[in-house]
């Protein structure tokens, strides 16, 4: 029925092309409007929907299963959709697409590709893809989160392409006095009847000129894709693995040296002194010093040197404002937010029970492995900027503002990312090195210092759950969820000045923006009556951000902690409690998949157990079977997962599988071992050697996942195999070892010396053994 | 400032620095060898390894004065021309990177792994410490299983 409905969007929607620039070797096709309206796929789901029988029926929740985050940004772009894609087809029958979106690993430098060489009938190697520089003109179209990249990009990049492709089979029509209906394209070459062929790249500068402007196109349908759904590997990959990739770090813009900061030694610490910057200066390789609002930089002739001139500084520090705060003092205060939550209102019939836990959670780094970095090159009358942005039109915007030049003065480049998991939604690498830059009157290329990423980066804040449900006789009559959390800053809003300019309002502006996400993000994909979940946030001066599934891996995963205490006290299997429990038989195909290939209930030794989940959000479903060796409790191990995923349309599989892959460790992590601690104002880790994100021997030697078929429109796939893994690890832990984990991460233990606050840590040199 | 001479990837190379200058930031900041990358500079993620006389290092921590003399491979000098490694075809083929940034120390310390064993074993490729924060580890795990296939026998 899905796919169905699917399809018929297809061919309702006709798709508009002008030809806007028709250069001499190549052509710019602009599509003027946004040529596939986009069908929310409202009701589809409940229409599908078998119900359970022996549950009650929770109504659908209006935000987070009806509408979601995805269309909320899907409809947030759609006056621009039509912008956003220029392909340019080259002589040499390659084509030429700057993506408007981030590459931070997610994959959209192949899956959209995979989309243009569909529809245009070319080899996917012939597509060329870079990042768009900041395009002002989208404005809230051009912002890469929420897991929104194929659902913002797929019905705009069919859409110019089909237009492309058709402008250039019209044109060999035309030329060759032949209906374009008789003529076929293969690998970008038309072929007529006879035998006659033109490539596109030959078309190119006469499609530029013809007159076709009448020319209605619609993209293939889906049962004629030869590419899209299939495995492909990435386009960047031989790049990757031959060290030619390019990532801020990398770059080589002419003068600008490495550049670090010293920072303050706790959270939003502020510079009153620097007592020594001339002798600072003298030292070797270093060229500049200068103070900026967040600290104080050093700029050398290497990086060694620039991390030996931010630790010789003598630098006297104002207070941070949150010095005198600590885990424990915003557990408290998180748990204030909830406050005293009453006794149900309802009287609970005879036989009734009641579950209620509480589960606490650590702070958590963003930690890409590429490190905050940007290069900037402020100059009187004009600025560049290099740096890996997520939201880069609001960069532009307040760089502009910053440095008090007009907006187009300002061009902001999109770099490649070295990961992100939503740290990039922020700039303000981008912003200290525009900083830096006009303050020192050269080029720079700012990097910062693992030390400083985790300490005075952006984190995922910590949390407070408690739920309550309340049942009966095998039924569940309400479930209730109150969720608490150092507010997570939405100051980034769509990634342009109004919505930045609305979540900046003071107490209201980001809570008002979050309840409105929390909602669109997470909802209950059970029948379980009464269902409410309350999001109470707690405003803190730490910089905070969405972290790869934001609420759901709290809210999904206690929830999935509960599915199976619950299953539990019912005395039924996880998988069958499931199954009665969840709404329609999309969810439950997954579900028994996994169970299926990874043999649910199949014997293993003590300790050592299998654990499930189940999550339902950005218009996918997946399910996730786990084996936790647990006899050394302080190192368990996911020995085995298996993961199912059902994202609608899958454009590109292995990519699809990698994003599986990704979330399934952060689950890991996230339940087992990865957190930060608080102490009087700063947080303790400094690198991954305590910020414990799970390395290979922490990661399962088997996995399998599988894509569930085609089913209707694509998905999100970027954040949703997190909150499942986290549940299906802790469900496997609690069978392993009876023990029902209430905070996380599971092991927490500071077992390792903290670096001093203050300056970054120096390498630890080891010399090497003599030659043999 | 002294002088050291190396050779990089086959081809000899003579650097003036300090002798305790990390050689990361000598191949980076001053020869524009940007294929070790730096995830934090402490020995800890292993971003920066390279083959020094065959065997692997995080040059992050590795001083250029012990280097003289010695031959350092980086990442950009592991294929033959356009020819890639058996690593580096494997890599493909598992269509293992995602953000792509660990991966070129994942691949040379696999390189040097596979110098020592043609077989590894699930435990061998346990203690491979490197970073991996997109989590890509099971298809470097196979990856590095397949390149044990694929390697000429020496």
């Amino acid at each position: 029925m899905l796919s169905k409905d699917a399809k018929d969007d297809d061919e309702d929607h006709r798709g508009v092309v002008s030809v806007a620039v028709g250069r001499r070797r190549f052509l710019t096709y602009l599509v003027a409007a946004p040529t596939l309206t986009v069908a929310a796929r409202i009701g589809l789901d409940s229409g599908a929907a078998a119900p359970a029988h022996a549950a009650i029926p929770s109504p659908p929740q209006l935000l987070g299963e009806t509408i979601d985050l995805q269309d909320l940004l899907v409809i947030a772009g759609l006056p621009t959709a039509g912008l956003l894609f220029q392909i340019q087809v080259n002589e040499d029958n390659t084509v030429s697409v700057p993506l408007p979106r981030a590459e931070v690993g997610q994959g959209l430098t192949t899956a959209v590709p995979m989309l243009i060489a569909e529809e245009m009938d070319i080899p996917l190697s012939s597509v060329r893809m870079t990042l768009a520089d900041a395009r002002p003109e989208l404005v809230m179209g051009q912002i890469s989160g929420g897991s929104s990249g194929i659902c913002t990009l797929y019905d705009p990049a069919r859409a110019a392409a089909a237009a492309a492709r058709a402008r250039l089979v019209a044109t060999a029509a035309q030329q060759w006095g032949i209906p374009s209906e008789r003529l076929t394209v293969t690998d970008g070459t038309i072929h007529a009847p006879g035998g006659r062929t033109a490539t596109y790249g030959s078309l190119a500068v006469a499609a530029a000129k013809a007159d076709l402007s009448k020319l209605v196109v619609e993209p293939k349908p889906e049962s004629k894709a030869k590419l899209v759904g299939t495995r492909a590997t990435r386009l960047d990959a031989r790049d990757i693995v031959t060290g030619k990739h390019t990532y801020t770090h990398d770059l080589n813009v002419a003068g600008a040296k490495p550049c670090l900061m010293r920072r303050p030694p706790t959270i939003k610490g502020t510079v009153q002194a620097v007592n020594n910057a001339d002798t600072v200066r003298r030292m070797p390789g270093v060229l500049a010093v200068a103070t900026i609002p967040t600290g104080v930089a050093v700029l050398a002739e290497t990086f060694a040197q620039a991390l030996d001139g931010v630790n010789a500084l003598d630098v006297a520090w104002g207070p941070g404002p949150v010095d005198n705060e600590s885990d424990d003092t915003v557990r408290q205060k998180l748990r204030r937010a909830v406050g005293p939550v009453g006794d149900p209102p309802v009287t609970l019939p005879l036989g009734a029970g009641s579950l209620e836990a509480e589960f606490d959670f650590a702070f958590l780094s963003h930690a890409p492995l590429e490190t905050n970095a940007a290069v900037a090159d402020v100059r009187s009358d004009r600025a560049e900027i290099w740096s890996a942005l997520q939201t880069p039109i609001i960069t532009q915007e307040t760089i502009a503002k910053e440095l008090r030049l007009p907006l187009h003065k300002v061009t902001v480049h999109v770099m490649p990312s070295g990961g992100s998991f939503g740290r990039r939604l922020f700039f303000d690498a981008a912003l200290e090195a525009a900083q830096i830059s006009q303050a020192m009157g050269r080029p720079v290329k700012l990097i910062w210092h693992r030390t400083d990423d985790i300490r005075h980066g952006r984190v995922h804040p910590a949390k407070y759950h408690k739920v309550r449900v309340n049942y009966v006789r095998g039924n569940v009559l309400s479930y209730q969820h109150w969720s608490a959390s150092v507010l997570t800053s939405l100051e980034h809003g769509f990634g342009e000045a109004l919505t930045t300019a609305v979540a900046k309002i003071p107490g209201i502006g980001n809570e008002s923006l979050n309840q409105v996400a929390f909602h669109a993000m997470v909802h209950c994909p059970y029948n379980f009556g009464v269902v409410g979940q309350h999001l109470h946030e707690v405003n803190m001066p730490i910089d905070t951000g969405s972290w790869r599934s934001v609420w759901s891996v709290n809210t999904r995963g206690v929830e999935e902690i509960i599915v199976d205490e619950l299953a539990r006290r019912f005395k039924k299997d996880p998988v069958q409690f499931r199954r009665e429990f969840l709404k329609d038989d999309r969810q439950r195909a997954v579900l028994d998949k996994v169970a299926s290939e990874g043999n649910w209930g199949r014997s293993l030794p003590a300790g050592v157990a299998q654990g499930l989940a189940f999550h339902d959000e950005m218009k996918g479903v997946t399910a996730c079977l786990v084996e936790l060796d647990a006899r050394d409790q302080k190192h368990p191990r996911v020995t085995k997962a298996v993961v199912a995923v059902d994202v609608g349309r899958p454009i590109n599989v292995s990519g699809i599988e990698a994003q599986v892959l990704g979330g399934l460790t952060d689950g890991i992590s996230v339940a087992l071992s990865g957190g930060l601690h608080l102490r009087n104002g700063y947080f303790l880790e400094g690198s991954y050697h305590n910020f414990h994100y799970a390395r290979q021997k922490d990661t399962p030697p088997q996995v399998q996942i599988f894509v569930m078929p085609a089913n209707g429109r694509p998905g999100g796939m970027g954040e949703f195999a997190v909150p499942v893994s986290f549940g299906a690890v802790v469900n496997a832990y609690r069978r392993a070892t009876g023990i029902l984990p209430t905070s996380f991460p599971i092991n927490s233990d500071i077992d390792w010396e903290p670096y001093p606050p203050g300056p970054v840590p120096n390498p630890p040199m080891r010399p090497l053994p003599p030659k043999r | 400032m002294p002088s050291y001479t190396f050779d990089l990837n086959g081809k000899p190379v003579s650097v003036d620095a300090p002798a305790d200058h990390p050689l990361l930031w000598t191949l980076r900041d001053q020869l524009g060898v940007t294929g070790p990358k730096m995830g934090c500079n402490l020995d800890v993620c292993k971003a920066c390894t390279c083959l020094i006389d065959g065997e692997a290092y995080t040059t992050c921590v590795t001083r250029i004065a012990d280097v003289a003399g010695r031959e350092v491979t980086t990442i950009e000098g592991l294929a033959d021309g356009d020819k890639l490694h058996p690593v580096q075809e494997a890599w493909l083929a598992h269509d293992v990177p995602q953000c792509g940034f660990c991966q070129p120390g994942q691949i040379m310390r696999t390189v040097a792994l596979l110098k020592k064993t043609t077989n590894p074993t699930d435990a061998e490729i346990d203690e491979i410490e490197n970073v991996c924060r997109c989590g890509t580890y099971f298809r470097i795990r196979e990856a590095i299983k397949s390149a044990a296939e694929h390697m000429p026998s020496t």
